[in-house]
């Protein structure tokens, strides 16, 4: 299913996206800060029924707390009258919700048919073998870099495309691979 | 070469103008004319909802997102007032470009925001619509930020919110991001999605048009189709009508172009462009090299070969004759030196990471054929697996599930494996892996009246 679980176990092990049996914790109890709660309650105006602003308000909470913990699942199920258990079906039907930490730079490899036939597998492959041997969604150990394969970014003209945290960068092949990695730190 | 023109930019006409995102740009290129034109004739009866769909109609405005249904038909599949009751109407604008090799809704709302948000206004005018939202992918946060920024600017102009412009009309707009889901470029699945659901999509009938999303009746429009709707506004239907290579496929497209070309990009042409005179604009094949393949409409459309393609009309209609499809002009372009069956495996695992797992013969279809290619590429296939591949695809498509996706997973497997049969042949050729033996029906037969007589009915 989208988020990976049709992927075989061996290729989920490790990433951050693809939480196997409910949500992790953080140990916390979590609330929104000010701004955020500001921009919560703007979303809400913005559709007839309140379980509409779910997929929002989940990307307001991974932009607070930086990932979607069993806390934030909690809360964000409390805030929207909406059942944990589905809200975190919702979680993990979507790609792009984190449900562990991850590295200050989370590097998004495209790996889809335009990439793949401008060499993505092997910038995937080589990326990671160059931050240390970090497995598919693997943090490194000074928590600076996750590697993750992404599907199509639309950016096939720039193939192989990669977007680390919300930015795009185009044609990042394997000859380009160490002053990318580079300007990332 | 037919000798046809190459026509001045329509959708990317601001594509490298300094700020060409911005309302002032776009104010200064007469954007927002025929909104104000619309909004100054309502109260004359100059202009009337009816009349800016009958443009759209007479344009042949066909989709942009894949299907090509005719947009302005689409239209007037919403219940007229008197049915609706106290129902609004709601417009989709659908911004969630997922196809592999599709990169041109992108490009328009980077490049030119206001120009697809002018369509929407317009679009929204003709339906009656109070509130439209556009849906755009996660992934775009840039594309999605300069919507915001554009849409924010319109309401502190007075060109969106309460009363826009004294004309009495109210128009809200909302930019909604989604999180990571192909499927949910379907239709239906947005609709789930937008109402913060998972992105599975719907049964049909009922039709989005009569019951979409929070059950009302809801138009669905891609971002190139609404940014179309501007300039046949502005412009007329004739002068849409005059662009397109023939009657059925007209206007200007957006045609992207990826995979081994010399200059992969967004290039804007006629529809109905011949496959020979686009490949030229994109610089031809790389390198000099030979043209192996083709996937002319996304990561969907079936793969034609380089004898196939050739004098082909890019369009709805030429690609259907040459048995593929246009889908969302996501062209790929594969040359001598490509691996058909790593490349087909590369498609095939997509699928079956994006199926929504609704149905039983694409949530275990889409793995099961990546799987066995992946056996396959890997040097591990037995003979008899293309023939069981070609089995299993031919079990999940045509109707068998709710949406279209297995058609599209299956499509290039199908094609790959039919008129590359030789290449996955030589991977298995390869293989050291022993052949099943299909057991002999007598051998069946013995086995079972081996066994000891333990059922649950004794």
């Amino acid at each position: 299913m989208s988020g990976g679980a049709n992927l075989p176990v061996a290729e989920q092990a490790g990433n951050p996206r693809a939480g196997e049996h409910g949500a992790l914790s953080c140990g916390k109890a979590l609330t929104f800060s000010g701004g955020t709660q500001a921009d919560f309650d703007r979303l809400l105006s913005r559709y007839p029924t309140k379980q509409s602003a779910l997929l929002p308000t989940l990307w307001l909470a991974q932009r607070e707390w930086g990932w979607i913990s069993r806390e934030a699942v909690d809360y964000v199920a409390t805030l929207l009258d909406l059942a944990p258990a589905f809200v975190w079906g919702v979680v993990t039907f979507y790609t792009m919700y984190n449900r562990a930490p991850v590295g200050r730079h989370l590097i998004q490899v495209c790996t889809s048919i335009s990439c793949h036939l401008n060499g993505a597998g092997e910038v995937y492959t080589e990326c990671r073998k160059r931050l240390g041997g970090l497995k598919p969604g693997e943090t490194s150990s000074d928590g600076k870099f996750t590697v993750v394969e992404v599907e199509c970014l639309a950016q096939c003209d720039k193939a192989p495309a990669v977007m680390v945290n919300d930015d795009d960068y185009a044609v990042i092949t394997k000859d380009k691979l160490d002053s990318f990695l580079e300007g990332l730190k | 070469m037919s000798g046809l023109e190459p026509i001045q930019p329509v959708l990317l006409a601001r594509r490298g103008k300094p700020n060409s995102a911005s309302l002032e740009t776009y104010l200064a290129d007469g954007g927002y004319a025929s909104w104000k034109k619309i909004l100054g004739g309502l109260a004359s009866g100059e202009w009337t909802r009816a009349k800016v769909t009958d443009l759209v109609k007479a344009s042949g405005l066909r989709g942009r997102g894949g299907a090509g249904f005719p947009c302005g038909m689409k239209w007037t599949f919403v219940p007229p007032t008197e049915k609706r009751g106290d129902k609004p109407v709601y417009l989709l604008c659908n911004a969630d470009e997922s196809e592999p090799g599709t990169f041109k809704d992108r490009l328009l709302m980077e490049v030119d925001p206001h120009q697809v948000l002018e369509g929407m206004m317009l679009a929204s005018f003709a339906l009656d619509v109070k509130h439209a939202y556009l849906y755009i992918r996660g992934e775009m946060v840039h594309a999605a930020e300069i919507l915001n920024k554009a849409v924010s600017d319109l309401y502190a102009q007075g060109l969106l919110g309460t009363n826009v412009l004294g004309s009495g009309l109210d128009l809200e707009i909302t930019i909604h991001r989604g999180a990571g889901a192909y499927i949910c470029g379907e239709e239906t699945a947005l609709i789930e999605s937008l109402e913060g659901k998972r992105g599975q999509p719907r049964i049909k009938p009922p039709f989005p048009a009569v019951s979409g999303v929070w059950d009302c009746p809801t138009v669905v429009n891609n971002v190139e189709t609404l940014s179309c709707v501007k300039h046949i506004v502005d412009r007329g239907a004739d002068w849409f009508k005059s662009i397109g290579r023939n009657e059925k496929n007209t206007g200007p497209k957006l045609y992207c172009v990826s995979g081994h070309v010399e200059k992969p990009g967004v290039y804007e042409a006629p529809t109905g462009i011949p496959w020979e005179e686009l490949l030229a604009l994109a610089g031809g094949v790389r390198g000099g090299r030979k043209l192996k393949a083709v996937i002319p409409g996304g990561s969907s459309a079936p793969m034609l070969t380089a004898a196939e393609i050739a004098g082909v009309p890019m369009d709805f209609d030429g690609l259907v004759a040459a048995k593929s499809m246009f889908g969302s002009a996501g062209i790929i372009v594969m040359d001598e030196t490509t691996d058909i069956p790593k490349a087909v495996t590369n498609i095939a695992k997509f699928y079956a990471h994006e199926s929504c797992g609704q149905c039983t013969p694409c949530r275990e279809g889409t793995p099961w054929m990546h799987k066995m290619l992946k056996r396959i590429v890997t040097g591990e296939g037995k003979r008899s697996d293309l023939d069981l591949l070609l089995q299993i695809a031919g079990q999940m498509g045509n109707g068998m599930t709710i949406c279209v996706f297995a058609d599209a997973a299956i499509a290039p497997v199908l094609s790959g494996v039919t008129k590359f049969r030789g290449e996955f042949e030589a991977y298995i050729d390869k293989s050291t892996q022993p052949e099943f033996e299909t057991p002999a029906p007598s051998d069946i037969t013995a086995a079972v009246a081996d066994r000891p007589a333990a059922g649950i009915h004794s």
